[in-house]
């Protein structure tokens, strides 16, 4: 009975907004990528370096404020990279985000010797404020991804921009002949998809702490892209099952169960979207052309 | 022969693109040894000195592959098969934790029983975790990449957060040491066997800090019969025809499902085989950390060897080079991650420079045409 009224409180389904929030952004980046036809593991890399380059901009300047804005001038470098050599270059993209995942590891920790002195965690620095909402404090980057959930929707299914998106992320070379340029648009999709990942970074690093952790990500890129295929694709499906997901770490925080162990509440995810994708929960349908790069003049 | 030398061709042609791009990522990777306000000459030497300066340093260049083979090979095999396996982690933790857990709950069996059982187990469990998402990916449709990943991190939950918490008796995040009879044979007490002792160079073993054990030697014999199976077999050559054109070997009457579950679980068990060395061989329990990132190293390791068993073990042993290097290179005051760098721009130029190999092909496939 004392489970229950503590899964049920107001507190442990507010601070489920806290945990969500890196999952919603990077999610709705993953979308972006996605229906623009570009697979984008390197989420959990572009979390990482966002979050590393939010401490790092918090302690150069003394402003949290430029260490949200480095985070997400990092997360777009990150996604450049992908998109330079998916995009332009046509390289095999789940190839290239797993080596951007392994360079950010490596180039948070080199960094944080060369530029901290120090191998595990950096020096505090200052972190975001936090505004109250129904007595529980946020800080803005929350607000932020809950103002992107509909601004996104509208984007992509209310504005031409997003039409185009969705377009070539299904049938490039039908929106190829109408004159859309494949590449450009996927290029911009993956750019802001870096971008919002990167935002989810510095949630973790200044928002919702003061330091950056080595390995801080902790495969929230995956569980974000997990929240995506859950939410089949869709900006409002995927912050459900983001919310979902930050519930489920949330409880895994504060909740004592008897009956299933703590470690593996932190499974729940994950197993979830096993069973959705083989369709228990009705099919969950990747955007047809993704992963495939485009080639001007082929089928 | 003019196949023949074509072939030749193709092999020299994979070789120097991998060369190539090892040299690209080591020069890139200059760049950021000048961020430490070290010499890249002197980092480089210190790499070398480390990984291939004297025996020692050979035998744990070698023994710091052995998983990266495993590994490698685990990505490589369903990557012929046209299928991406990221989820080697997950199976070589499992298979690992499976192993540890054998080795020491059974106290009484004798080595000869005790030990294959231990790495049999291991390979089986790590062979189901990967077969599992190849069932859902023939059946239900399930992409493999999506199901590998939440299987990683499913496994990382079952056996390192939850598996540890279990079985542990000490203050250490890992699992209680196994028995001696489930441990692997380590080349420093070589001197112990009679029978080897006598070998030419053993006393060469015999030195404390050679970490190498036969897990490396099980990785070649996997390594020899991925070859034989993807090449000189039927199911190889159905794997292959699945992976170069599903619908295509539908067609000609493949079993598409069959190819890809089998090609997956035999990739599960090799990775697999890479945990279990690892608890049995190198740190005598299931511990926390163990796994490196070893499952995504060996994508690097597969793409660097161009995803053929033999390249695979020469790639395993480049990418072991640098991280048994790496250490030497952490002494002299430059951080080892500069390795993870490397091996990033490694998978980088690789990829890169194989859209470069699409190319040629296809204008070699035009000019036939013209």
């Amino acid at each position: 009975m004392d489970t229950l009224k503590q899964i049920f409180s107001l507190s442990l389904f507010l601070a489920s907004f806290r945990f969500a929030t890196p999952l919603i952004l990077a999610a709705l980046g993953g979308i972006f990528s996605e229906r623009s036809g570009v697979v984008n593991i390197a989420l959990e890399g572009m979390i990482l370096i966002g979050a590393f380059a939010a401490v790092y901009g918090s302690a150069s300047t003394g402003s949290p404020w430029i260490g949200v804005l480095y985070s997400m001038i990092a997360g777009l470098a990150f996604a450049a990279i992908l998109a330079l050599v998916c995009v332009t270059f046509k390289a095999n993209q789940i190839v290239v985000g797993t080596g951007i995942n392994i360079f950010a590891s490596g180039i948070t920790i080199f960094l944080l010797q060369v530029l901290f002195g120090v191998k595990g965690t950096s020096p505090m620095v200052g972190r975001l404020p936090a505004y109250r909402l129904f007595g529980v404090r946020f800080n803005p980057i929350t607000y932020i991804a809950l103002i992107l959930v509909p601004v996104v929707w509208f984007i992509f299914f209310k504005t031409h921009w997003g039409l185009r998106i969705r377009s070539i992320g299904e049938h490039p070379a039908a929106a190829d002949t109408l004159g859309i340029s494949v590449n450009k648009w996927r290029f911009i999709s993956v750019l802001i998809s870096g971008v919002l990942a990167g935002l989810a970074g510095a949630h973790l690093s200044i928002g919702d702490g003061s330091a950056f952790v080595r390995e801080m990500s902790a495969g929230r890129g995956f569980i974000a892209l997990a929240a995506m295929i859950f939410g089949k694709w869709h900006p409002f499906g995927a912050f459900g099952a983001a919310m979902l997901f930050g519930f489920a770490e949330a409880i895994a925080v504060r909740v004592d169960f008897a009956f299933i162990p703590s470690e593996l509440i932190s499974a729940i995810p994950y197993v979830l979207t096993l069973v959705v994708l083989a369709g228990f929960f009705g099919k969950s349908i990747p955007p047809a052309a993704s992963g495939e790069p485009y080639y001007k003049g082929e089928k | 022969m003019n196949n023949y030398s074509e072939k030749i061709k193709s092999v020299l042609t994979d070789l120097g693109l991998s060369l190539l791009s090892i040299v690209i990522a080591l020069i890139v990777g200059t760049l950021f040894i000048f961020l430490t306000d070290k010499s890249p000459l002197d980092a480089y030497s210190a790499l070398y000195i480390g990984a291939f300066g004297n025996f020692s340093a050979i035998a744990n260049t070698l023994w710091r592959s052995t998983p990266l083979i495993l590994t490698g090979l685990a990505v490589a095999l369903p990557f012929r098969a046209g299928l991406f396996n990221i989820g080697a982690e997950g199976q070589l933790l499992m298979g690992g934790f499976t192993a540890g857990v054998v080795g020491f709950y059974f106290t009484s069996l004798p080595a000869f029983i005790h030990l294959p059982f231990a790495i049999i187990a291991g390979m089986l469990v790590g062979g189901l975790w990967g077969g599992l998402p190849g069932f859902l990916k023939a059946k239900m449709d399930v992409h493999e990449v999506i199901a590998t990943i939440m299987l990683n991190h499913i496994a990382i939950a079952l056996t390192i957060n939850y598996g540890i918490n279990i079985f542990r008796d000490t203050g250490r995040p890992a699992t209680p040491r196994i028995m001696e009879s489930a441990s692997m044979f380590n080349f420093k007490n070589i001197m112990d066997y009679p029978l080897l002792s006598n070998l030419p160079f053993a006393e060469l073993f015999a030195q404390p800090a050679i970490r190498l054990h036969i897990n490396f030697f099980l990785a070649l014999i996997a390594a020899v019969i991925l070859w034989y199976l993807l090449f000189k077999t039927t199911l190889g050559y159905e794997m292959r025809a699945v992976g170069f054109n599903p619908d295509g070997a539908e067609y000609g009457g493949i079993n598409a499902s069959k190819g890809i579950i089998t090609a997956m679980f035999i990739s599960g068990a090799v990775a697999g085989l890479a945990g279990v060395g690892e608890v049995l061989g190198t740190h005598l329990s299931f511990m926390q950390g163990m796994d490196a990132g070893y499952g995504f190293t060996g994508i690097a390791v597969a793409l660097i060897g161009q995803t053929h068993p033999i390249g695979v073990i020469l790639g395993g042993i480049l990418f072991g080079a640098l991280a048994q290097g790496g250490l030497e290179m952490q002494f002299s005051g430059i951080p080892s991650e500069i390795v993870m760098l490397i091996q990033a721009l490694v998978i980088f130029f690789v990829a890169a420079l194989q859209v470069f190999k699409v190319y040629l092909a296809k204008r070699k496939a035009k000019g036939g045409v013209e």
